[in-house]
């Protein structure tokens, strides 16, 4: 990261506008839009699934009808007419793509503009990609190389049909349906997503990456992704989202499982840039995300996520502390600009002896922004001597914006150490008129005045994902003093 | 190397700088000196190009150009250096990343290539040593944590890389102790040459007798009311502000 030269920066910053608004011209098998049990089954026979997963779908569909909507989130935005999206939509292409060169080119340059290139990927960094445009997964790189060593990584419906037991044994483990409203959502309808399982102590050698992507107008895309990594075995995910500019909202609502059992250890990466909606605050993706993680005897799992997309965001990437000596880590900068609203933060549950769990939230709010931290800390009663340290750190860049936290501690177990420190700042005038002075323009001044208050977030991120974050973090916060 | 002619500027409509003339050559060292409240911090915040400073009236020129035309980031490059009373701390940028990015903006501005690490890298060498920098320094963020001194001594490191034709060191010698000053004007002086210049503002003479000005001002109420050879300096610190006040009411 020190290498990374502000030149760079300052080519992304002459484009000013939302870099991933285009629209790839695919044809695409769409259903008509609403929501009922004949469209469940629709999905579920298109997608050629076993009994036992419409079942699961349709169980948590009927979960869903009787729960309403959350409303205590520090968020307002018009709730998405459920009856007004359409569950499915897919690139139309009937055969299944043999190799790399099969796949649409339109498609792949659809991928070159996101700037992930699946030739590039391979040569210059080694990520194995599983690319999901709307809801079927594409491509899925390096698949060879991993299945040597027992890796398996596709995308979720691959995996149904291929590992049907490993996904039954532990899908809706971590997040079961009636966790929540968006959660019982997902579950029934969910179209694709990643799958992926480490065998017991192979030590992944690559970074796994997938690209979601939202296309199609009017579509919402709810995908899942369950990474199961067994005894101590090692994995690090990335995840990163765009969506075109439209300016109807869409709706994302994803569940994410982690299962890190003994030994094993889970690094989650996201970045996350949904289009956030225009100037006016019109359009955007809602993204109402459940992740969370569980983990085994002396696992770790670490969430680290760098948001600075969509119009609303709701999402609080969790670790169940099971295992005695387990770890979990949750590294965060969220940024919100303009009309943006975002409340994420985390869960710490700590169920185990000697836990324990460390918490970096900064959040950044410009414009007319609303950023909310909101975390919980929990100590079981046989939690014996866990720990927790919580930093919440709020950079506010104008007058209008706002930065909430909502801590909230529960502890039944008196051994246990708890820290929280929060801080709140105005992005110093002083800090800009001294850049001013040394010849460096505001915006650089800005960009290296938020990366610097990010830091500790940003060195959490693999190589090549810190360098897109820094970018975007310019991106977003363009032209935002005030 | 500068000329200000009747420079007026005030802060919230109170009028501090009232009619200010100052000229500076290249090669000169000038010192201003003055009471508490009479515009010596104003003047180089003016002429840095702070906003929260309104000019009424006057101007400014800088080698050849219209100072007050230029935004802030400019005059910088062109060659302008602040070293600040109160240096600035930007946790989580490094030093080296901070000047790395300062000195590729002003070659830019030059039209010349950005530099190689390995001669940023041997200038970070070269330029803290002249000011006995802990190359450690170099590498923490931004005057974070650092000490009074170690503040003071990074505002020389950032003037000796960024090579400035004209200073301002506004109260650099405030705060600093003895070893401190004696390091802090070495610096400056090993930075002179024929082609810059300094304004060394001060409060005190102590700093003077470190770094030896060509010509001394004494600035108050918001105008240079006295100048004259390094001497002025020590009469101010033997007489006190009153003499100038006496003087300056018969």
């Amino acid at each position: 990261m020190a290498d990374y030269t502000e030149n760079e920066l300052a080519k992304d910053l002459e484009n000013q506008e939302y870099k991933f608004g285009f629209t790839t011209d695919i044809e695409s098998d769409t259903i008509a839009k609403g929501l009922s049990e004949d469209v469940i089954r629709f999905i579920s026979n298109k997608k050629n699934e076993p009994e036992w997963l419409l079942e699961f779908r349709l169980n948590a569909f009927k979960i869903w009808n009787e729960m309403t909507e959350p409303e205590w989130a520090h968020v307002h935005y018009k709730k998405p007419d459920f009856q007004d999206i359409s569950y499915y939509s897919a690139p139309k292409q009937t055969k299944k793509y043999e190799s790399w060169d099969d796949v649409d080119p339109e498609m792949k340059e659809t991928m070159a503009k996101l700037g992930i290139s699946l030739e590039e990927q391979k040569r210059l960094t080694g990520v194995a990609v599983d690319f999901v445009m709307d809801s079927v997964s594409v491509a899925t790189s390096f698949k060879a190389k991993l299945k040597e060593l027992g890796i398996i990584f596709c995308s979720f419906s691959e995996a149904v049909q291929e590992y049907p037991e490993l996904v039954k044994a532990n899908m809706g483990t971590v997040v079961p349906s009636t966790d929540n409203f968006y959660a019982a959502l997902n579950s029934a309808v969910f179209t694709d997503g990643s799958f992926c399982y480490i065998p017991k102590g192979v030590k992944c050698p690559m970074e796994l990456s997938t690209y979601f992507r939202i296309n199609e107008g009017g579509t919402g895309q709810f995908e899942r992704t369950l990474v199961v990594a067994d005894e101590g075995s090692y994995v690090s995910y990335l995840e990163g989202c765009t969506a075109p500019q439209r300016d109807e909202n869409q709706l994302h609502a994803a569940v994410v499982e982690l299962i890190a059992k003994d030994n094993a250890e889970i690094k989650y990466s996201t970045v996350q840039n949904w289009y956030p909606g225009d100037k006016e605050g019109k359009g955007g993706i809602f993204n109402f995300v459940t992740k969370r993680g569980i983990c085994g005897t002396a696992s770790k799992i670490s969430w680290t996520q760098v948001e600075t997309g969509s119009a609303v965001t709701w999402k609080y990437p969790s670790c169940i502390l099971k295992g005695d000596h387990s770890i979990g880590e949750f590294y965060s900068v969220a940024v919100t600009n303009n009309f943006q609203q975002a409340d994420t933060g985390t869960k710490m549950i700590h169920l185990g002896k000697n836990t324990k769990s460390t918490i970096i939230s900064k959040g950044i709010s410009a414009g007319k922004s609303q950023n909310s931290y909101r975390g919980l800390v929990q100590i079981h009663k046989n939690a014996d001597n866990a720990r927790n340290f919580s930093q919440c750190d709020s950079l506010l860049m104008t007058d209008e914006c706002g930065a909430h936290t909502f801590p909230y501690i529960e502890c039944k177990n008196s051994s246990a150490k708890i820290e929280h420190e929060a801080t709140t700042s105005k992005i110093g005038e002083d800090q800009i008129f001294y850049c001013l002075q040394r010849g460096i323009s505001e915006e650089k001044a800005i960009s290296l005045i938020v990366n610097g208050y990010c830091k500790e977030v940003l060195n959490q991120l693999p190589m090549e994902f810190a360098v897109e974050a820094q970018k975007l973090l310019t991106i977003s916060l363009e032209g935002s003093v005030g | 190397m500068i000329t200000i002619t009747d420079l007026h500027a005030s802060i919230n409509g109170k009028e501090i700088l009232k009619g200010l003339n100052l000229q500076v050559k290249a090669g000169e060292v000038h010192a201003i000196m003055g009471p508490n409240g009479a515009g010596k911090s104003t003047l180089a915040s003016v002429l840095a190009g702070r906003e929260d400073y309104e000019v009424t009236q006057g101007s400014v020129d800088f080698d050849g150009v219209d100072l007050l035309d230029m935004d802030t980031e400019d005059r910088a490059r062109e060659g302008l250096f602040l070293a600040f009373q109160y240096p600035i701390e930007i946790p989580g940028v490094s030093n080296i990343n901070f000047l790395r990015t300062a000195i590729n903006e002003i070659r830019e501005h030059k039209g010349e290539d950005a530099i190689s690490a390995k001669d940023f890298m041997a200038k970070v060498r070269e330029k803290s040593a002249l000011v006995e920098l802990d190359s450690k320094l170099a590498s923490r963020s931004v005057n974070e944590g650092f000490s009074g001194g170690e503040k003071k001594r990074n505002e020389i490191f950032q003037m000796a890389m960024l090579e400035p034709k004209l200073s301002i060191l506004d109260e650099t010698d405030s705060g600093l102790d003895i070893d401190a000053l004696r390091i802090v004007a070495n610096g400056v002086n090993k930075l002179k040459s024929k082609e810059n210049a300094s304004i060394v503002i001060t409060h005190y003479q102590r700093l003077l007798d470190y770094i030896v000005p060509d010509v001394v001002h004494v600035l108050y109420d918001g105008k240079i009311v006295k100048s004259g050879p390094k001497e002025l300096a020590l009469e101010l610190e033997e007489k006190g502000y009153d003499w100038i006040k006496e003087e300056l009411a018969k």
